[in-house]
């Protein structure tokens, strides 16, 4: 009767940095953006996710540490994988455990134990934390979040990136692209006018954006990057070394040991970071009582990263030349991502841009605070700014010939649109497909295969007869809609959507649904493996009585009333069914009660016995 | 689609465009179009800014740049510009079309020596092109003094020009 209607302005919206490392979760407090930590009182939630033996899911520092117990279970840089398909990751195979299931066609399916997940599924497991986090640490619930996305994210990986969000139960407002936000985070809109940089180097991106301010508005003037590039290909260098040198130190090969591979991964990155602040540091590894110890100097590690560097800066000078601007045009460099604190990286970028990069803000922490920002002009919290974003890659059709034809350029503004009309080539045709790819190359087999849109029911008519125009809009995600309409009967033409690589609409509804039902699924999982144990535990001490004196006092009828039980608990023990298992137990305990009041009798007399000694 | 591009800015359909000005209005229209800014309105509302701020976007994106400007006025004003002509070429040029032919068929045939000579055209029709395109804008006057129809025809020969040379420049960049 006084229920009181919050109303949806009430939700707070946060602002979430979905990294290939590290993910964050931060919101506007008042005037000022704020990462929410998690428990654990940590800021950074690692991006990793494990599958326990129960069947629970369990994500960040907790499922870290089970990447070098269970490593077969245990996943970490799945964002490497969204958005793409199985031919893409062929190299990343061999340089990250993913394990991928057979029959990833269109969509990969990477397992974990006995289960197997899209890549969208385990992101979403990622957001599910993170939104556990804010709400914790908001004290309300959180159903709407802007996430970020590094710029040069092509429309499959910004989509596999929005159905992760849906399937964590979030409304994803916003897609925004990392170096944007991270120019929001820095307050750049002080500073009226200028031309600011932001080079961001994550754990497997790398992003180079370009903005023009003005008064308020960012306006992105260009942006360019590689989705394949970061802080993991430095590791990977480092890790090649060290087993390599490990095997010539003991003449074994430790690269098949998930477990080692895993503890000297950790290891190695510990002494990466190290490196950032002193110019030694040992790269320290125990393995089955075994140990090695190696110095690294900088000098080495810096030769062994520098072409990593380089290939940065190509796509920054690019940048620059698409823009329209020289180095000595821009005001102000921003530092984003883990890898920027390694002095190599800051002095190339320094030499490149002519100005001294801003690093005051955490770079681990800065994209999110900008997602968070971003979350506040959504909101309405947040006024007088405004993010003018642009596409990174050009959007066009195929055409006769296997040729591209171009529709709305790369680094154009969003949302942008472009229209264009289709005909029938025969006679009776009454569908027309439309291949639409994202790339700048001119043949489409080198670009990217976005989707096939189906115009389907046309009438049956002369061949060219047919007009459907066609609108392929970019909105501010980034992200293309397509929409048809009969330029003869003005009317909506409907729209067939076969997306190259990710989920289809309805997969995307069925994920939704089994992460609803999965909290039953995971609890049943649990139960049987409790059950399990228990069984375990009874066999064992059922097994251990029938060597005890106790055994050959039952007669014969007791003693095959016991054996028939313990094959029954055998029998029902790989089941699925927790309450069928407890049965037997209960059982096969019943059946043994007379056996156990025996040997408790002995015992205790024998207990007896000693203390009259 | 029919949306007419100078009107979007309120503007007259003029060739020569003050960009500060352009910008400023481009500004301010996204903060009355941008989709973020419109988030907590009804769907039909959003539905509406996002059709308006992608229309605005490639409003900006046609009438900021010269050539692209002038094509869209051309196209308004009811010109053919999809087919390319050789009547708006001139000879010599015709010449030098013939020559790079050559060198690019001796290339298909592997004789990497044909390589300089591509390069040298290429930087010749860039220079072609800049020429082509200070003397477009130097008749962006003529259209602007009374909008006439005829008035356009030197702009569109020279457009035809500038697209012929375009493709010469696209075709220099042969593949390595």
């Amino acid at each position: 009767m006084f229920q009181i209607d919050f109303g949806e302005n009430d939700d707070k919206v946060v602002g979430i940095d979905l990294g290939t490392t590290n993910s964050l979760v931060a919101w506007m407090n008042l005037t000022r953006p704020e990462v929410l930590p998690g428990e654990d009182g940590d800021k950074l939630v690692p991006s990793v996710v494990s599958l326990t033996p129960h069947g629970a899911i369990i994500v960040g520092n907790p499922a870290r540490r089970e990447l070098i117990d269970h490593p077969d279970r245990t996943i970490y840089s799945v964002k490497r994988l969204m958005g793409r398909g199985v031919e893409d990751v062929q190299a990343e195979l061999k340089l990250f455990p993913f394990r991928i299931a057979a029959g990833s066609e269109s969509v990969i399916q990477v397992k974990l134990g006995e289960k197997t997940f899209t890549p969208p599924e385990i992101s979403a497991f990622i957001l599910k934390q993170l939104r556990k986090n804010a709400e914790a640490a908001l004290g309300g619930p959180v159903t709407k979040a802007v996430i970020t996305v590094p710029a040069y994210f092509n429309d499959a990986q910004r989509q596999a990136t929005r159905d992760a969000g849906r399937i964590a139960g979030l409304e994803v407002l916003r897609l925004v692209n990392e170096p944007t936000a991270a120019a929001l985070a820095y307050g750049l809109d002080k500073r009226q006018q200028g031309i600011i940089a932001v080079y961001d180097l994550g754990g497997g991106t790398f992003d180079i954006s370009i903005l023009k301010l003005h008064d308020g508005i960012f306006e992105v003037l260009a942006t360019n990057g590689d989705t394949h590039l970061g802080g993991d290909d430095i590791d990977n260098r480092l890790m090649h070394i060290a087993l390599e040198d490990i095997q010539s130190e003991w003449s074994e090969d430790i690269s098949h040991s998930g477990e080692a591979v895993q503890t000297l991964r950790r290891d190695v990155i510990a002494a990466k970071e190290a490196l950032s602040f002193a110019p030694v540091v040992h790269l320290r590894f125990e393995w089955r009582g075994r140990k090695y110890d190696r110095e690294i100097r900088r000098e080495l590690f810096e030769g062994l990263m520098k072409d990593i560097v380089e290939r940065t800066l190509g796509p920054c000078r690019d940048c620059m030349k698409d823009a329209g601007v020289t180095p000595e045009q821009i005001d102000e460099v921003v530092m984003v991502g883990g890898s920027t604190r390694i002095p190599l990286v800051r002095s190339a970028v320094e030499v490149l841009f002519r100005a001294r990069p801003h690093t005051e803000l955490n770079p681990d922490e800065v994209v999110a605070l900008g997602a968070a920002v971003q979350a506040g002009i959504l909101a309405g919290t947040v006024e007088n700014q405004l993010l003018l974003d642009v596409t990174p890659l050009s959007l066009g059709i195929e055409i006769y010939g296997g040729v591209v034809s171009k529709l709305i350029h790369r680094n154009s503004t969003i949302p942008a649109s472009a229209g264009e009309t289709f005909t029938t080539g025969v006679d009776g045709q009454t569908n027309v497909l439309i291949h639409v790819l994202q790339g700048e190359r001119e043949l489409a087999k080198d670009n990217r295969s976005l989707a096939r849109f189906d115009l389907k029911g046309i009438p049956p008519m002369p061949a060219g007869m047919a007009r459907i125009e066609v609108r392929f809009l970019i909105d501010a995600n980034g992200i293309l809609n397509v929409t048809a309409r009969d330029a003869r009967t003005g009317q909506e033409h409907s729209v067939e959507v076969k997306p190259s690589y990710g989920l289809t609409d309805e997969q995307v509804e069925a994920m939704i649904e089994a992460s609803i039902d999965h909290a039953e699924e995971d609890l049943q999982a649990a139960q049987v493996a409790l059950a399990r144990v228990e069984a375990d535990a009874i066999l064992v001490a059922v097994s251990k009585a029938q060597r005890d004196p106790a055994y050959d006092l039952l007669d014969g009828e007791e003693r095959s009333c016991i054996e028939a039980a313990i094959r029954e608990v055998q029998a029902i023990y790989h089941s699925d069914d927790h309450e069928k298992i407890r049965e037997k137990i209960d059982l096969l305990n019943e059946v043994t009660r007379g056996l156990a009041e025996t040997m408790m009798n002995s015992a205790v007399r024998g207990a007896l016995k000693g203390t009259h000694v | 689609m029919t949306t007419d591009y100078f009107a979007f800015f309120g503007l007259p359909p003029d060739l020569a465009i003050d960009l500060k000005d352009l910008e400023k209005r481009f500004l301010d229209l996204s903060r009355k179009y941008h989709p973020d800014l419109n988030a907590r309105k009804p769907a039909a509302e959003r539905e509406q800014a996002l059709e308006s701020s992608a229309i605005l976007n490639d409003a900006y994106r046609t009438l900021r740049e010269p050539i692209a400007r002038a094509m869209y006025l051309l196209k308004r004003e009811g010109f053919d510009i999809g087919e390319q002509t050789t009547k708006d070429v001139p000879p010599e040029l015709l010449e030098e079309v013939f020559d790079l032919n050559m060198a690019l068929e001796e290339l298909k045939a592997g004789d990497t020596e044909a390589l300089p000579q591509i390069a040298e055209a290429r930087g010749r029709f860039e220079t072609m092109r800049t020429e082509v395109d200070g003397e477009i804008e130097s008749k962006f006057g003529q259209w602007d003094a009374g909008h006439k129809r005829e008035s356009m025809a030197e702009i569109r020969s020279l457009l035809n020009r500038r697209k012929y040379i375009s493709n010469l420049i696209d075709k220099t960049h042969v593949p390595d």
